[in-house]
């Protein structure tokens, strides 16, 4: 298996120890999920023990150790978004996609997700699917906002037919 | 680029901006934060300069990316200058008209103006607007105005002259007693005096410093630091380099959450355009201050808003807040003497400089100095950042400037302080904004979150869904807050589900003192505010839920009932009665079986005349005609195939993991 | 240098900066705990040992573990509210592990009958992370570790796969005051031993304990050779420019 981009990244952040956090940023960005080769790579590249980086990896919530869908869908489940009816948008998301919150669809098109406020609490309830906002989402919304990404989504297609 | 060597040098270059002469000209300011970004913005932007191009407008007119206006609830909007006109909730199909009528004849477009509720009249201009009225815009300012991707905006505003004036006319010692004579207090949360901090820090032995900016804005609720990084972030840097000067710190750093993209774009940008100018890196105005900033992403907890567990995060380490028996301004980031302040407060610190320390204090109570940004959001009509005075009331905030509840209910309480601030009920609603009165009425000020509720909010609700945020965010070392959270959530839920016990209350009570005593950090140790303000001013509501299995505000259900009027379609609760009436449901129906594969999308229907496949069923081989029906008529008339909330109720109880009921009586019923 | 301070009214001098706990132990005053081992450096996690100390006329509950000594202290051990909190630790615990002796008995010395919490676990390990610890701190491999946070924190090897480092030397199963981490007999292992957590198998040393003849050993002296052999390169070539 080769490890240029990865060590790429790791020259780039110059091997420092307190640059893991953002070395493991990259290298998510790089594979879009944490593969554990490539965490024992940089593991006995930075010489630091693997559990230390495991220990990062489940801790931060941004990092996945599962392969992520094409599509990030976030649900926020921030205060200004629960009171205004964000948990029914996640059960209808769920419905939608016949997942749970984090995972993907099988077909690998959507992972999601749910994050706890984004800042942008004056349109709640908020998604957020890969980098566009939708603002004051409703149940009824839920399936639109989808199928703007699902045309390639056999999954969604299917059901259509 | 010529670098700035001393304050001469800054006002020429000043000059030199100014006499370009972009600012005589029509101006166009469009807010392109994450806000109205999500109302397509960009594409507003996009389409003027398009249409500004086609006729040849575009030397005339100039058109401007600015920060957040704070305006969130009627974005995307922008302000045409010089003629202030003020237009809200524009659309892209708008930009034809603006540019015909407004740029080119100077007519304002009245479907794009401002609504007064109160007089349900337009109104052109931003100060005529009852939400900013009652504002006093010092640190947000230059938000709204400036383009934060380029410095000489900034510099134009006079920004880097406070930078200017700490270094060649203050000692470290005098920047230090001018914030402590300004009584700025830490806009981060716990409102600890920012100079008493600093003094602190540069007394601490140790060669080397550190000062961090806090961006990890967890506060769900809070989104002014973002603002504030995406929309002028060299104010946030310029308080930071006098603060490396006035500590004798030579590196910064500026923690950012991982949910803030644009900020850290423009932080990135803004600390590149600074150290073109030479104000930041070796030898900064020729004063001897070597001085860089780095940016740090966070990855996504909640816990490294604590100073502890943002610095381990900061080495690399998992965020896991360490003892605190010595404080960080003593051995904070990697051993050494570290001040971290919120950017909120960095922000504040150019202002004090540039104006005296006098001119400072006069805004404000007698022991919170200045002007505090809130984010006004929840259930309340102008959702937006609003910044005043400190000591304004909560009634001038929410009604006056939040422009009172939505929908005309009525207003029950309101929430400040992140999740582990409090609720304070409506009775209170005349008490001062200020650190000392909210700790006292058992909120606090936090980074200044402001959740505004109705009378449709279920105050147990409110504390379970905190104590929940809370469960998942902490960081799980110690025993009273990783296994007393839990145990609290197991109570609420138990009270919201309608299972709640005499005595409950009581136990939550001891569980809370126990947590904020015994806790390692301050997440734990004011993890259980929101139960106890809750308990505090609306007992009523918690013994409600439990004594009479009620819930005042219609909000908590049992789980496992649905109630018939919750079904907006008719026709998979029909189905349910069908089946649940006919005799073969109980002896295990084989079209039931079948319904159920085609309802959860498992299978399809298909008419053809070949054997069943793996993933379909024949539609010859149902024979019960209420089931085949459904999906022929029903399922096809609407269109939508199932995927609705309709059919998820109708899968839970075919499967019998809920129950349907007609009556109100069994539920937490609705007073 | 020595500080000044009081336990119970009992004067005691101690060095600087040393933990309450270690203080109260030299005036054999006994003090709970569950996390803190005096090989390993303080980790502040059960708050079992929690005292009051009263330091500005204003009392609070700090860790006795890891809260340094200072002068002038006045520290308490068995007022009422060190006693409330130290019992609402055992019950919180004994509703996370109901069925352990260690805590079982533990409670029950402390007047801990039954936990008043409904919610019960069935976990056998409480976190005190002293396995985690002692395999960073003393054994310098950390073959295990954190895994997660808040309430779905738990003690594992990375991917709760089969670690590659650990050396088996069973210090782990030696600390663990729950019994959680078990050594068992396992006779295909080279060593004839192997660590038990839960469903999980960590291999004893593949060389019985040998270290001479050890691969790793090996391994690592030979990319030591390698970088010494690199720098010496690096420095003949400098040198021989500098004559150039």
């Amino acid at each position: 298996m080769a490890f240029e981009k990865v060590d790429e990244i790791l020259e780039k952040h110059g091997y420092r120890h307190d640059a893991l956090i953002g070395i493991i940023q990259d290298i998510q960005r790089l594979e879009n999920y944490l593969p554990l080769e490539t965490l024992r790579h940089i593991s006995h590249r930075l010489e630091i023990p693997l559990s230390r980086i495991y220990y990062i990896a489940t801790f931060y919530k941004s990092f996945s150790l599962e392969p992520r869908g094409r599509h990030i869908v976030k649900v926020c489940l921030g205060t200004a978004c629960h009171i205004c009816g964000a948990t029914q948008n996640l059960e209808q998301m769920e419905r939608t996609l016949h997942i749970c919150e984090g995972e993907t669809t099988k077909d690998m098109m959507f992972s999601l997700e749910t994050v706890n406020c984004v800042g942008t609490c004056a349109l709640a309830p908020v998604a957020i699917v890969d980098d566009t906002y939708y603002d004051a989402v409703t149940p009824e919304k839920v399936e639109k906002i989808l199928s703007n990404y699902a045309t390639e989504s056999e999954g969604i297609e299917s059901e259509k037919n | 680029m010529k670098k700035i060597k001393s304050s001469s040098d800054l006002e020429t270059l000043r000059q030199t901006i100014l006499n370009k002469g972009d600012h005589k000209r029509q101006v166009v300011r469009i807010c392109c934060t994450t806000g109205c970004r999500a109302g397509g913005a960009l594409k507003i932007v996009e389409d003027i300069n398009k249409e500004l191009t086609e006729r040849n407008l575009e030397d005339k007119i100039k058109i401007k990316k600015t920060g957040c206006r704070g305006f969130c609830e009627n974005g995307p909007v922008m302000v045409i200058e010089p003629d202030d006109i003020f237009y809200n909730k524009v659309k892209p199909k708008d930009v034809p008209g603006i540019v015909s009528e407004t740029l080119v004849n100077g007519t304002p477009l009245k479907r794009l103006l401002y609504i007064d509720p109160e007089t349900r009249k337009r109104v052109k201009s931003e100060k005529d607007i009852p939400f900013f009225g009652k504002q006093v815009r010092n640190v947000f300012a230059k938000l709204g105005k400036i383009d934060p991707t380029q410095i000489d905006d900034y510099i134009a505003e006079g920004g880097y002259t406070a930078l200017c004036k700490a270094l060649t006319t203050m000692t470290p010692v005098e920047v230090i007693e001018t914030i402590e004579a300004s009584g700025l207090r830490g806009r981060g949360g716990g409102g600890f005096p920012t100079g008493k901090k600093w003094r602190s820090c540069r007394e601490a032995p140790g060669i080397v410093k550190y000062v961090i900016a806090n961006g990890d804005e967890g506060d769900p609720g809070a989104f002014m630091d973002r603002s504030m990084m995406e929309g002028d972030p060299h104010s946030i840097i310029e308080g930071m380099i006098i603060g490396a000067y006035a500590i004798g710190a030579d590196r910064g750093f500026i923690y950012v959450r991982d949910e803030y993209p644009i900020a850290v774009e423009h932080l990135t940008t803004a600390i590149e355009q600074v150290h073109s100018y030479g104000l930041l890196g070796e030898d900064i105005l020729g004063m001897g201050l070597d001085f860089t900033i780095e940016i740090n992403r966070g990855a996504g907890a909640f816990v490294c808003g604590e100073s502890t567990a943002l610095m381990n995060s900061l080495e690399g380490k998992v965020g896991e807040p360490r003892a605190k028996y010595i404080h960080t301004v003593e051995s904070g980031l990697w051993d050494s003497p570290s001040n971290l302040n919120n950017v909120e407060t960095w922000a504040n610190v150019p202002l004090i400089i540039n104006r005296g320390a006098e001119w400072y204090a006069d805004t404000g109570t007698d022991t919170s100095k200045g002007t505090k940004i809130f984010s006004l959001v929840g259930k309340v009509s102008n959702t937006g950042l609003v910044e005043v005075p400190m000591g304004i009331t909560l009634r001038e905030i929410i009604f006056d400037v939040g422009g009172g509840i939505r929908n005309n209910r009525q207003f029950k309480a309101v929430q400040t302080g992140g999740p582990s601030g409090g609720c304070i009920p409506a009775n209170k609603i005349d008490m001062p904004v200020d650190y000392d009165t909210l700790k006292e009425l058992g909120a606090m000020m936090g980074s200044g979150g402001m959740i505004v509720m109705d009378e449709n909010t279920c105050m147990v609700d409110v504390a379970k869904y905190f104590i929940n945020f809370l469960m998942y965010e902490s960081c799980g070392k110690c025993v009273p807050c990783r296994e007393g959270l839990k145990q609290m959530y197991e109570i609420l839920s138990n009270i919201c589900e309608g299972h709640g016990e005499e005595g409950d209350i009581e136990l939550l009570e001891g569980l809370a003192s126990f947590i904020i005593d015994a806790s390692l950090c301050a997440l734990g140790g004011s993890a259980p505010n929101p139960v106890l303000s809750t308990i505090r001013y609306f007992r009523d509501e918690y013994e409600a839920h439990i004594s009479r299995k009620e819930c005042p505000a219609g909000v908590c259900r049992n789980p496992r009932i649905i109630r018939a009027l919750e079904f907006g379609c008719e026709a998979p609760l029909k189905f349910y009665e069908h089946c649940i009436l006919c005799p073969q449901f109980s002896e295990g129906c084989l079209d039931l079986a079948m319904s159920t594969e085609i309802l959860e999308g498992k299978k399809k229907l298909v008419y053809s005349s070949k054997l069943d496949s793996e993933d379909s069923i024949n539609a010859n081989v149902f024979k019960c005609t209420t089931a085949l029906s459904y999906f022929e008529k029903s399922r096809q008339l609407c269109g939508r195939e199932g995927r609705c909330r309709e059919e998820g109720f109708l899968i839970d109880l075919l499967a019998g993991s809920k129950q349907l009921i007609y009556s109100n009586t069994a539920l937490l019923k609705k007073r | 240098m020595l500080v000044t301070l009081t336990i119970n009214g009992q004067i005691i001098h101690v060095e600087r900066e040393t933990p309450i706990f270690e203080a109260a132990k030299k005036l054999g005053i006994p003090i709970p705990t569950l996390c803190h081992h005096e090989a390993l450096k303080p980790y502040g996690s059960c708050r079992l040992c929690t005292v009051e100390v009263v330091k500005n006329k204003w009392p609070k509950l700090v860790t006795s573990c890891n809260y340094p000594a200072e002068d002038g202290l006045e520290v308490k051990t068995d007022t009422d509210r060190v006693k409330r909190t130290r019992k609402m630790v055992m019950e919180l615990l004994l509703a996370r592990c109901p069925h352990v002796p260690a805590i079982q008995q533990l409670a029950q010395k402390m007047g801990v009958k039954t936990s008043q919490f409904k919610k019960k676990g069935d976990e056998q390990c409480i976190l005190c992370g002293l396995c985690v610890r002692v395999c960073d701190e003393i054994v310098g491999v950390r073959a295990i570790g954190f895994v997660g946070r808040g309430t779905e924190r738990e003690m594992n090897t990375p991917f709760g796969i089969e670690s590659d480092t650990c050396i088996g030397c069973g210090a782990c199963t030696y600390i663990c005051p729950t019994s959680y981490i078990e050594m068992v007999e396992r006779p295909d292992a080279p060593g004839g031993r192997s660590l038990n957590k839960g469903e999980l198998t960590l291999d004893s040393c593949p060389n019985s304990y040998v270290c001479e003849n050890c691969d790793r050993e090996q391994q690592f002296l030979l990319e030591t050779m390698q970088v010494i052999e690199k720098f010496r390169r690096e420095n003949e070539k400098r040198r021989s420019e500098q004559k150039v």
